[in-house]
């Protein structure tokens, strides 16, 4: 069997990717730290788009490439607002911690 | 050589990620994150998507993780504590996620007609992307940008002083550098 000229079935690729979610998931859970909480949103955002690529490569079309061209810009969106919103409750509680940041008033 | 690349950098994506779950330290976490997103684009790379691959480096790996590390380091985030966590999180999130998982595991496992990928398949050009990009959705890429400039813009408004004294004590901080 030559290992150099074999394929890679389609579903390694789509459970690699619910995979990414999964971690992503149990990341949002477990994490206490706002900024690692975010970092997993991120985590699962790629999972998705992994099974986008591969479904793109399945179906021999562009649209879903395009698909997460978009989702890459709305992350860097998120990102950016994210990340000002995470650095303007530091400057009002002065913590990361989520456990400390539990009441939407003072 | 496709089943190679693939399982070094599924392993290297699963590693990073579970790394990223372990480590207490935001910075740990960021650089883990990155391993993921790199070995993602080797794994786009090998569906033939060229342009998501340098988007991917570019883009997850270049512009956000730096804005992430960026805002680490501003709010000189430390080793987190460990708390034990919500009790709705243990009871139900966890439970909640295995099932997500093992659900959609199975469906995939399922699935009729899957093809594979291999070396000798061809790669999404960039050109082939644009063309329908800039013709039938050249709408939703113009409105992307108005929503990017939208962002900036309250990323800008958010992150700044809040109040109109600290305002004024900012420019009074700059004349004082020699």
């Amino acid at each position: 069997m030559n290992l150099f000229a074999q394929e890679v079935p389609l579903s390694w690729y789509l459970l690699l990717s619910a995979a990414l979610f999964s971690l992503g998931v149990v990341g949002f859970l477990i994490k206490r730290n706002l900024i690692t909480i975010f970092m997993s949103i991120e985590l699962m955002l790629n999972g998705v788009n992994l099974s986008f690529v591969t479904f793109a490569h399945q179906w021999h079309q562009v649209k879903g490439q395009i698909f997460v061209f978009f989702v890459m810009m709305v992350a860097a969106a998120e990102a950016a607002v994210g990340l000002a919103i995470i650095i303007a409750i530091f400057r009002v509680r002065a913590t990361l911690a989520v456990d400390r940041i539990d009441r939407m008033k003072l | 050589m496709h089943l190679i690349l693939f399982l070094i950098f599924a392993a290297c994506c699963l590693a990073g990620a579970i790394n990223m779950l372990l480590q207490s330290h935001p910075i740990a976490s960021a650089l883990s994150l990155i391993v993921v997103m790199t070995s993602l684009a080797v794994l786009y790379l090998l569906l033939g998507a060229e342009f998501l691959a340098a988007a991917q480096i570019i883009v997850y790996a270049g512009a956000i993780m730096v804005l992430f590390a960026f805002v680490v380091m501003l709010l000189n985030a430390s080793r987190e504590e460990r708390t034990r966590g919500s009790r709705a999180a243990s009871l139900v999130g966890f439970p909640a996620v295995v099932v997500i998982l093992a659900l959609i595991a199975t469906v995939i496992l399922h699935i009729q007609g899957l093809g594979a990928a291999s070396m000798s398949q061809g790669i999404t050009s960039t050109e082939e992307l644009s063309v329908v990009l800039f013709t039938k959705l050249l709408l939703p890429f113009e409105v992307t940008s108005v929503l990017i400039l939208i962002a900036i813009l309250g990323a800008v408004a958010l992150a700044r002083h809040g109040h109109g004294d600290q305002e004024h004590q900012a420019p009074k901080e700059r004349t004082t550098r020699p």
